[in-house]
């Protein structure tokens, strides 16, 4: 079937198969930070942004994407380089198998809601599994962020 | 994984129907729970064309488009000035935004799910399925039908002034609901559900005087609750466990609704 949409401002015309999900979509187009996890909704690490809303990939049909704006790190390699640093100096990048879809849904957030509180933010984040569990590195490095954000 | 055939974007509610009488077809929600099973579709059909994604709201009620996904009812502002707001604490739990960006409304109540968080929210207030064929049915009816082939198109709740309070328990803050429990009170009628018992979730309807005190409340519930009600077992814990969570998350309910207290999750 015929899809049109466009990842990270660039239009992919193409015909798919009706069950392709969105992340082998996207990953056959090139966009290889977006990374298979769980496969079964929980872990967050396909997040992500369609039309700025994050969104899990890997359950997501592509025919869904049709017409939309499909946003992946590779188009906020900027904004995502920032964060990795406030990652980094938290010591929040440990096994760095999760960042991918952190930092994507860490980006949504700081679009979505403005001055979010401690609790708002780990609420957002709750669909983001670290194996390594290293919450607290990244509860503080999106404080960091945010912080320097306001200023 | 599931497979499909044919993906379909339908044009009206008319040709929806008229797909999805055929066993192999299949309407699509948020496909987030559809894709975990190996269904081998024929036609997938999708009604995200169809305008089903709005929250609209009158004098009387809040009208909820199927394809509304259960961000949109989270982070809806005036749904949630309404009843203690339990619909969105209904949703919060619920995996992630991200997963919650994609399930709809309409795909987890038709659904009937056992686990289901906002069927249990939902049947504490008056609220009612629209269904193409069936009509307007009240939620509290719906859950006990067969499932069938029709369309559930809106989910309307009447807007009333009754506290409700709602509270679960998991194993895990994303995980799904060992036991999940929502309390409304309006009008001296007290409407208790239990979900996640890991069957569908049940309500009770008991007419009480509100102006009982909080004590012979409780007891009087929790006798009718355990006559009424069963629990069943899976991985997530025992019937019997079940059994004595329902009493805490009742009272607990129970208490927020009268005293005005605040229990976490």
């Amino acid at each position: 079937m015929e899809i049109n949409l466009w990842i990270n401002g660039k239009e992919f015309k193409d015909d798919v198969l009706p069950d392709t999900v969105l992340i082998d979509f996207i990953r056959s187009k090139g966009f290889y930070s977006v990374k298979r996890g769980c496969e079964t909704s929980n872990c967050g690490l396909c997040t992500v942004l369609m039309d700025g809303k994050p969104i899990l990939s890997c359950s997501t049909l592509a025919l869904r994407g049709n017409g939309h704006d499909i946003t992946t790190i590779e188009g906020i390699e900027e904004e995502a380089l920032e964060f990795g640093g406030f990652m980094a100096d938290q010591g929040a990048e440990q096994c760095g198998f999760c960042s991918p879809g952190f930092i994507m849904t860490v980006i949504a957030m700081k679009n979505e809601l403005t001055n979010p509180s401690e609790e708002e933010i780990k609420n957002y984040l709750n669909g983001n599994l670290c194996r390594c569990t290293g919450y607290m590195g990244q509860l503080r490095a999106i404080k960091k962020y945010l912080e320097k954000g306001s200023k | 994984m599931f497979t499909i055939d044919n993906y379909v974007m339908a044009e009206n509610l008319e040709e929806a129907y008229s797909l999805n009488q055929n066993r192999r077809n299949v309407i699509l929600g948020g496909t987030m729970w559809l894709r975990l099973g190996r269904k081998k579709i024929g036609k997938a059909i999708d009604l995200s064309s169809l305008g089903l994604n709005n929250i609209e709201e009158d004098d009387e009620k809040f009208t909820i488009g199927c394809m509304c996904t259960l961000r949109n009812i989270e982070t809806n502002k005036s749904l949630n000035k309404y009843f203690n707001g339990i619909i969105a604490k209904s949703v919060n739990n619920i995996v992630g935004v991200q997963l919650r960006n994609g399930a709809t409304i309409g795909g987890t109540l038709f659904s009937r799910f056992g686990f289901s968080d906002v069927l249990t929210a939902l049947l504490s207030l008056d609220t009612y399925v629209n269904l193409y064929k069936g009509g307007i049915v009240p939620l509290s009816d719906f859950v006990n039908m067969p499932l069938d082939n029709d369309i559930l198109i809106n989910v309307i709740i009447k807007k009333d002034s009754r506290r409700a309070s709602y509270l679960t328990h998991r194993k895990s803050s994303s995980d799904l609901p060992v036991l999940a429990c929502a309390v409304s009170n309006y009008d001296g009628e007290w409407n208790v559900v239990l979900g996640a018992r890991p069957m569908k979730a049940k309500l009770i309807n008991i007419k009480k005087n509100y102006n009982l005190t909080k004590d012979d409340v409780v007891e009087e519930m929790l006798e009718i609750i355990k006559q009424n009600i069963g629990f069943g077992s899976n991985y997530r814990g025992s019937g019997k466990y079940r059994q004595i969570l329902a009493e805490v998350l009742v009272r607990r309910n129970i208490d927020e609704i009268i005293s005005g207290g605040n229990h976490g999750n």
